[in-house]
């Protein structure tokens, strides 16, 4: 029989304030088991969790239940408290009182009663509870961070320099990301490429660092501290070893129809293309479905011109298999579609452009050469409308749900740039709201306002409506003057809503980890582990957590990567011991298990037994512990009931049952 | 519980089916409205009053004639506020309280001019379908 | 949350949540502060693939008068395939169910991700709902257990 110790934690008044907890204590009291129980103000405390330890070592307990708040966030908590006191940590069940019972029931009686229940479950299982030991696993001591934009460029020096080998790999030809194709950024207007560039040649030369650029993740398997991935290094068509950047090839291409990738293809590139002149490698890469060579067969000329005879039509993909400790995603966002917006008639008008087109226009490489025209005529246009919220804070289907963030500013920063470049264009901006929490960041926008004169209107842009003589007819609403206004206008720039890199869905399924409803990759607690996944070992750098600028991202990617740097210090972890075992007495030897099991644990051996008495040779089965995650499936699946899985047994979750039934 | 009379915004919410406090006041309905300048009360307007339950000056407007129910506002609207169903819901509040004076389907073709706008009568089937 | 169906008939309800999404989702709708009856009483289980149908058989023996069963969605499983499973098993218990005259309103499954608090919640509002307008259970319980 065990000795039981319930504690009730009051959580101030979270849980005091709708759950009678002396009620809950004193119920609990005459539980069978139970030899001791008493209620605290904050269980959670130094001196809570010495109360307990006294308990245990007064009562000499054998198992302890928290009624608290989730297991999620204070279980861990509580198990250290319990093995300090020398009790085993896996003899502690918490009664989740305040998440699924305090906080979501008004009615005092009502969650005393349910609070009692949950109790009595927890206690009914604490009754069944066995000591457990985590066993130890290995720590691989590489870790690969998936995304080679400024998050995975910073994640991947900041793990590097902490010693540790990295793989970076990146989906396009080079790494750069977002932040390559910024012109300005705000609130400091520092030129993006030169203080992005460093940061990426740092990385290509770090002797920690290897970069996979042109290749993506195809295959995870394993868990934390050891995971196994497959990357497909695409065929490049160009050997990487022998290729001297010279440019030469690009400049002979005959194709030069392909839209360029990295202008949003305002303009083309060759078939043989590095994105942009900084790229990093300095590799080109052949895009196989514009390059001549191979449409027709017929053509070669990079071949011929190439002196270093670099280029290899021949070459495939190449998969690559390794193993890594810890995984950060740095996947980074791309602007949604504006397909459905046919009021801003963006498909339709070339001067009617997103915030990210405008960023290539005025950069000194992009399409324009850094001249602000119209991309119709070329001309110099004279007065300039940018729309706000183009999909974001959108309750529909066209646009999502939540704040961009980065727009308003960028936005600011655009209107002040061309206000201070060319002095005779009007600017107008349409606002919902101007966001800007952030270190100089409302100073900024009020420059743009004050000093620039950039005309801001409170108010939405209803329809663009272009004109025969190219002129865009802006309509919007001017809501603090109650009037409608119509503005001639030469552009039209939308602060299109950003949404996470489409890639993340399937690296997300591929690494377990979990995705809300918007594609944002969940963290492990919104507050305390912001830089976390759920699943272990994962880790989150960049706006693929959550719109982000780039301080934020540069902040999240140190994070995460010490973090996983924390991770990859150890030299063992300990595994779940919650593992599935099977009884050899009761295992038949039919291999269901051995079938749904994801993590190939379960083997089947020859053995001995010794059934009461008779002693034969039988297959059975033999879970690795090392292996198993404790998903159990294979309980379910077992047909004789041979297969178990500790700390969740079928008596315990049936015991719960019958507990909260009662 | 027994049931209070409802108050007017109350009863267009029902009838409508709208939410005015999804509303983030945007102005995008009336950026979008086409009969803007004819109307005394704008769209993104009705929607506030419609919140400060202020019904009897919607019904006694301008704007509830003048708006000819081509639901761009409704189209447009970010947050699927739905403006233009407001201002529909308002004016059978209006037209219930006169009582039925409601056309019965064959009476109809009788009272149609072809020199009627097209516009018109789409709105007029949309006010009334109901 | 009124039930309809009388004062005196508080359904029992089990909710079966995976560690990963589900009981996540349901401490999401408790941090949110977004309400469903306390007649539903979550058992957590590491992945919804724990569940064994004889758990389901012994809640209605208890006197349970719906059971839910709640893991992540399709594709998101954190053991990455576990939920397939229970989708399978879970088909051919509640169709045997159906049979045995546990009717069909009585047993679901649901997909709740973890960010899904207000999904929880409303899941568990309307199967309240529907389990107190079909009454008590009665025909899988052990009659040696009525109190």
């Amino acid at each position: 029989m065990q000795r039981i110790g319930v504690f009730v934690c009051h959580c101030g008044s979270n849980i005091a304030a709708t759950v009678d907890v002396k009620k809950v204590a004193e119920l609990l009291r005459v539980e069978p088991g139970v030899v001791h129980s008493e209620d605290y103000p904050y269980m959670c405390s130094e001196a809570g969790q010495s109360k307990i330890a006294e308990a245990i070592r007064e009562k000499n307990l054998t198992g302890i239940v928290v009624c608290s708040c989730s297991p999620r966030m204070h279980e861990a908590t509580f198990r250290k408290t319990a093995e300090r006191a020398g009790l085993n940590p896996y003899m502690v069940e918490i009664a989740n009182i305040r998440e699924q019972c305090s906080w979501i029931h008004k009615d005092k009686e009502e969650a005393t009663k349910k609070a009692v229940i949950l109790g009595r479950a927890a206690v009914a299982k604490v009754n069944l509870d066995t000591p457990l030991k985590p066993g130890e696993s290995l720590v691989t001591k590489r870790a690969l961070v998936i995304g080679g934009g400024i998050a995975g460029i910073q994640t991947a020096l900041d793990i590097a320099d902490a010693g540790y080998e990295v793989d970076l790999v990146e989906k396009t030809p080079s790494i750069g990301g977002r932040m390559a194709q910024l012109d300005k950024t705000f609130p400091t207007l520092d030129c993006s490429a030169c203080i992005l560039t460093p940061k990426m040649v740092d990385a290509a030369a770090h002797e920690k660092i290897t970069l996979y650029t042109y290749s993506e993740v195809e295959k995870v398997s394993g868990f934390v501290g050891n995971f196994t991935v497959e990357i497909r290094k695409k065929a490049r068509s160009v050997d990487m070893s022998k290729c001297t950047g010279c440019g030469l090839c690009q400049e002979k291409c005959p194709s030069r129809k392909a839209p360029s990738e990295f202008n949003r293809g305002l303009n083309t590139r060759s078939a043989i293309y590095t994105p942009f002149a900084q790229a990093i490698p300095n590799v080109p890469v052949i895009d196989r479905e514009h390059c001549i060579k191979f449409k027709t067969g017929k053509c070669g000329v990079c071949a011929k011109v190439c002196q270093a005879g670099a280029i290899d039509y021949e070459q495939k993909d190449e998969i690559i298999t390794r193993k890594y400790g810890a995984i950060v995603v740095a996947t980074g966002f791309d602007m949604i579609r504006l397909d459905a917006y046919d009021e801003y008639d963006y498909s339709q008008s070339p001067d009617v452009i997103t915030s990210l087109e405008l960023e290539r226009i005025m950069n000194a490489a992009g399409p324009t050469q850094g001249h602000l025209e119209r991309l119709s005529d070329g001309k110099a246009p004279k007065e300039i409308v940018f729309v706000q919220c183009v999909g974001s804070r959108c309750a529909d289907r066209r646009g999502k749900s939540y704040c961009s963030k980065i727009c308003c500013m960028y936005t600011a920063k655009h209107a002040m740039l061309i206000r201070d470049k060319y002095p005779d264009v009007k600017v107008t901006v349409f606002y919902i709201d101007v966001r800007t929490p952030g270190k100089n960041f409302d100073e900024f926008y009020r420059r743009a306002v004050e000093e620039y004169g950039v005309n801001y209107i409170k108010g939405q842009v209803g329809k663009v409506i272009p004109r025969p003589d190219g002129k865009l007819m802006v309509q919007g609403s001017d809501l603090l003057d109650n009037r409608q206004v119509l503005i001639e206008a030469d552009m039209v720039v939308l602060a299109a809503a950003i949404e996470p890199d489409p890639s993340v869905r399937e690296i997300a399924t591929m690494l377990t980890a979990s995705i809300d409803t918007n594609n944002f990759l969940t963290e492990a607690h919104p507050k305390l582990r912001p830089v976390e996944s759920p699943t272990a070992g994962i880790f989150l750098s960049g706006v693929c957590q959550g719109p982000k600028d780039i301080p934020e991202t540069v902040s999240q990617a140190g994070a995460a990567a010490i973090k996983a740097v924390g991770l990859l210090a150890k030299d063992r972890l300990l595994t779940n011991p919650c593992t599935a075992a099977a009884d050899e007495l009761l295992c038949n030897g039919c291999s269901s298990c051995e079938n749904v099991c994801p993590y190939g644990a379960i083997q089947y051996v020859e053995k001995v037994v010794n059934d009461h008495g008779i002693r034969e040779s039988r297959r059975v089965a033999q879970v690795n512990g090392a292996l198993c995650q404790g998903c159990g499936a294979c309980t379910v699946a077992c047909p004789s009931g041979a297969m178990d899985l500790q700390g969740f047994s079928n008596r315990q979750i049936i015991a719960e049952v019958d507990a909260v039934c009662r | 519980m027994i049931k209070t009379r409802k108050n007017q915004a109350e009863r267009i919410q029902e009838i409508s089916g709208v939410n005015p406090r999804k509303c983030m006041k945007c102005g995008k309905c009336s950026a979008a409205c086409p009969a803007y300048e004819e109307m005394d009360i704008k769209p993104h307007q009705f929607v506030s009053y419609v919140l400060d339950d202020r019904v009897k000056e919607l019904a006694a407007s301008r704007s509830l004639w003048k708006c000819l129910s081509c639901f761009a506002c409704v189209e447009r609207c970010p947050r699927d506020v739905k403006p233009g169903i407001l201002i529909d819901a308002v004016r059978q509040l209006v037209e219930r309280e006169k009582g039925g004076d409601y056309l019965t389907a064959d009476e109809i073709p009788g009272l149609l001019d072809p020199e009627l706008p097209q516009q018109l009568l789409v709105s007029a089937f949309r006010r009334y379908r109901r | 949350m009124p039930i309809e169906e009388g004062k005196e008939f508080r359904p029992k309800i089990v909710a079966f949540c995976c560690n990963w999404c589900s009981y996540a989702g349901a401490d999401l709708a408790g941090s949110s502060r977004l309400s469903y009856p306390a007649e539903v009483k979550i058992i957590r289980v590491p992945c919804s693939c724990r569940v064994n149908p004889m758990f389901i058989l012994r809640a209605f023996e208890k006197g349970a008068d719906g059971v839910i069963l709640c893991g992540c969605h399709p594709g998101d499983c954190h053991y990455s395939t576990g939920n397939y499973y229970t989708r399978r098993r879970m088909a051919l218990l509640f169709s045997m169910l159906d049979y045995l005259g546990v009717e069909k309103g009585r047993t679901r499954v649901e997909w709740v991700s973890a960010a899904e608090g207000a999904k929880f919640s409303a899941t568990m509002n309307e199967f309240v709902k529907e389990i107190a307008s079909l009454g008590r259970n009665v025909r899988l319980g052990d009659l040696r257990c009525r109190n």
